[in-house]
């Protein structure tokens, strides 16, 4: 075990000794697996950032909610069956609210309307495109987690009313009152005036990709004075214990039924979609993300470990009589053969430590440039990444390796 | 004590090396070469022994036997007693680091280690610690007469230095036997005998020595040759008697 140690620390001094020799050699001969590294970094990278992003995007969509929409939440490939399915309504809300009450022990707590589309919102010489304009009620402020940041939700009255008040997401209110507070201050839209009741706090963007922060929330009753075409509905419903959500995801398409009046051997015509089911679309993304990166490191580490293996045959055969030497000195066979491991080995190590500087100054650059993009740089990944060259360096240094610890000390010692 | 009675202590010293009727044969395409067609040798400990031959004779051969870096085809061979016929690979390199002390013609350091560490590099492959490799190695050292050469690599030691180098790596694991193959082969003579006037040191301490070299006056040293020729030994003669004469004739 000792003597293990030794030679182990030998071989160590060897493999530095010769990489300081022949630096350029060996940093060339590293650029495969350097390639391979920065490639496997980046797409760790790129798909830890999605996954934080998107998990700090999921936390506006309250986990305890159900969504009842036309559209289920997941890339479906026999669209036509949905398309043709008949709109959510609003009224939906009331009439699943008046079954919830009237059930005993149920699992739901309430059902809010809501209605959206897509409108420009204008203040003076200002305007905000593409901001989605949402009518509902007052409660909707119970199945939503966010905050204020100036003013208010607006209020039972105010909702039931249809009053031409509103309340703005962060971006709205920062493009159209840069200096200013927009509290009390009336917004067109479609050519009406809302008047500002409240300012949403930053909720950031979804994936750094689109902006949570466009969005007007209004009273449903005004809603669909003036925005009825092209709108479309979904119903909220929140739920009493999260831990059941399946249950009342039963319960709630057992109501729908009862409210689309479905007869038992139809299937359901709408969607029950919730927070979790949105994690599922991510993973095509991330999916081909991994695929692309592993093809890319593994044709590149690939590429590298033959360049490697190539450099340790070459440095067998010009040390050929050094091997010679070692052996008549004692050196025993699993001693060669460690040796030229080790050097293959430090040699992959040291292309592993260039990529992964690489990527850590792309990760860094990246992050500067576009701050909102979620970046993640993992200590999981330079531990991946160590020992992906240590594997490297082990299966291309072994066939010049074996070969050196076979050699015939008499031949070797006699090679010039 | 008298020259005379240590060579018949020597005589009667325990036996190292012990050949018997050794064939080596080598295949080289069609043909098998017959390098060794029975040798029979027998090695006491303390022995100062030449082996000579023209190219051919199978002297390398028999250096590689003797060595362990190679294994007979037939025939014995007993080292310390132990049989080396039947050994595998890691027993010969085992034998080789502790009992055999390699000298080369080319010296055959390593070029980018200090003396220290090429003196070293036996110790590491026995599994000594640091700290006794580093003590032993410059005590080695101090002892070939190279104390102020200890930090200085192969390029800056002249041909003489680098073979006592050589020699200190060659004796660092105080080993049964040195092998010395054409040690002067690659010096001028007047560091050839410089290095001569080592082993004869060394010889005197009471270490065996094995002197392989086809020179004559370098195989004068020696106080035992053995001529091989065609794969057998020719002739094995004890006394000074060519030494005396090429130093006559010098």
């Amino acid at each position: 075990m000792k003597r293990f140690l030794y030679e182990l620390s030998e071989s160590g001094k060897i493999a530095v000794a010769q990489m300081r020799l022949n630096m350029t050699r060996s940093t060339l001969t590293a650029l495969g697996v350097i390639i391979g590294i920065v490639a496997v970094t980046l797409m760790g990278t790129a798909i830890g950032g999605i996954q934080v992003g998107f998990d700090k995007s999921m936390s506006i969509f309250g986990d305890d909610v159900l969504y009842v929409g036309q559209w289920p939440w997941k890339n479906v490939d026999d669209w036509w069956n949905y398309r043709d399915r008949k709109k959510i309504k609003t009224e939906y809300a009331d009439a699943l609210n008046r079954m919830i009450a009237m059930t005993s022990n149920s699992n739901l707590t309430i059902a809010i309307p809501t209605s959206s589309v897509v409108r420009s919102v204008k203040y003076a010489d200002n305007e905000v495109n593409n901001v989605l304009i949402r009518g509902t009620v007052s409660d909707y402020i119970i199945t939503s987690t966010f905050d204020f940041k100036e003013g208010r939700f607006f209020n039972e009255l105010e909702s039931r009313g249809g009053a031409n008040v509103c309340v703005v997401g962060y971006d709205v209110a920062d493009a159209l009152f840069p200096s200013a507070s927009p509290i009390d201050k009336s917004v067109l839209i479609n050519g009406q005036p809302f008047k500002i009741v409240g300012v949403i706090s930053r909720q950031g963007s979804f994936l750094g990709l689109f902006s949570l922060d466009a969005i007007v929330v209004m009273p449903l009753p005004a809603f669909q004075k003036y925005f009825t075409a092209k709108s479309e509905a979904e119903v909220l419903v929140k739920v009493k214990d999260k831990t059941k959500l399946a249950d009342a995801k039963d319960e709630l398409a057992g109501l729908m039924r009862r409210v689309r009046g479905l007869p038992p051997e139809k299937r359901d015509d709408f969607s029950i979609n919730e927070q979790q089911a949105l994690k599922s679309t991510l993973d095509p993304i991330k999916n081909s993300i991994a695929i692309a990166g592993l093809f890319i490191t593994g044709l590149s580490l690939f590429v590298g470990a033959i360049g490697i293996m190539n450099i340790t045959f070459v440095s067998v055969k010009e040390r050929t009589k050094e091997i010679g030497t070692r052996k008549a000195l004692g050196a025993r066979r699993r001693t060669i053969l460690l040796q030229f491991l080790i050097e293959s080995t430090a040699l992959c190590l040291l292309g592993g430590f260039i990529g992964l500087s690489f990527s850590f100054l792309m990760c860094f650059l990246i992050g500067a440039a576009f701050p909102s993009f979620p970046i993640q740089f993992s200590s999981g990944l330079v531990l991946i990444s160590m020992l992906v060259s240590v594997l490297t360096g082990l299966v291309s240094g072994f066939a010049p390796a074996w070969s050196a610890s076979r050699l015939d000390p008499v031949t070797a010692l006699r090679y010039e | 004590m008298s020259m005379d009675t240590r060579d018949s202590l020597r005589a009667v010293g325990r036996v190292v090396i012990d050949i018997q009727n050794i064939t080596k044969d080598y295949v080289m395409g069609q043909e098998t070469v017959r390098a060794l067609r029975g040798v029979s040798l027998q090695i006491h400990r303390n022995e100062y022994i030449a082996i000579m031959g023209p190219s051919g004779s199978g002297k390398s051969t028999l250096m590689n036997m003797l060595g362990c870096l190679d294994t007979p085809t037939s025939g014995h061979y007993e080292f310390n007693g132990k049989n080396v016929a039947e050994m595998n690979d890691d027993e010969l390199a085992a034998i080789r680091n502790r009992e055999i002390g390699f000298v080369f013609q080319t010296f055959n350091l390593l070029p980018r280690s200090t003396s220290l560490r090429n003196v070293e590099l036996p110790l590491i492959y026995a599994g000594i610690d640091p700290e006794t490799r580093g003590e032993r190695a410059t005590q080695v050292l101090a002892d070939v007469g190279l104390s102020d050469r200890i930090h200085h690599k192969p390029n800056e030691l002249s041909g003489g230095q680098r073979q006592r180098v050589a020699v200190a790596r060659a004796l660092v694991n105080k080993p049964s036997i040195i092998l010395a193959d054409e040690p002067t082969g690659n010096l001028d003579s007047k560091t050839g005998e410089e290095i001569m006037a080592l082993f004869e040191d060394l010889y005197q301490r009471g270490n065996t020595i094995i002197l392989v070299t086809h020179e004559r006056d370098i195989a004068a040293h020696a106080r035992r040759t053995v001529r091989l020729r065609d794969g057998l030994i020719e002739s094995d003669e004890t006394g000074f008697v060519p030494a005396l004469e090429s130093m006559a004739a010098s």
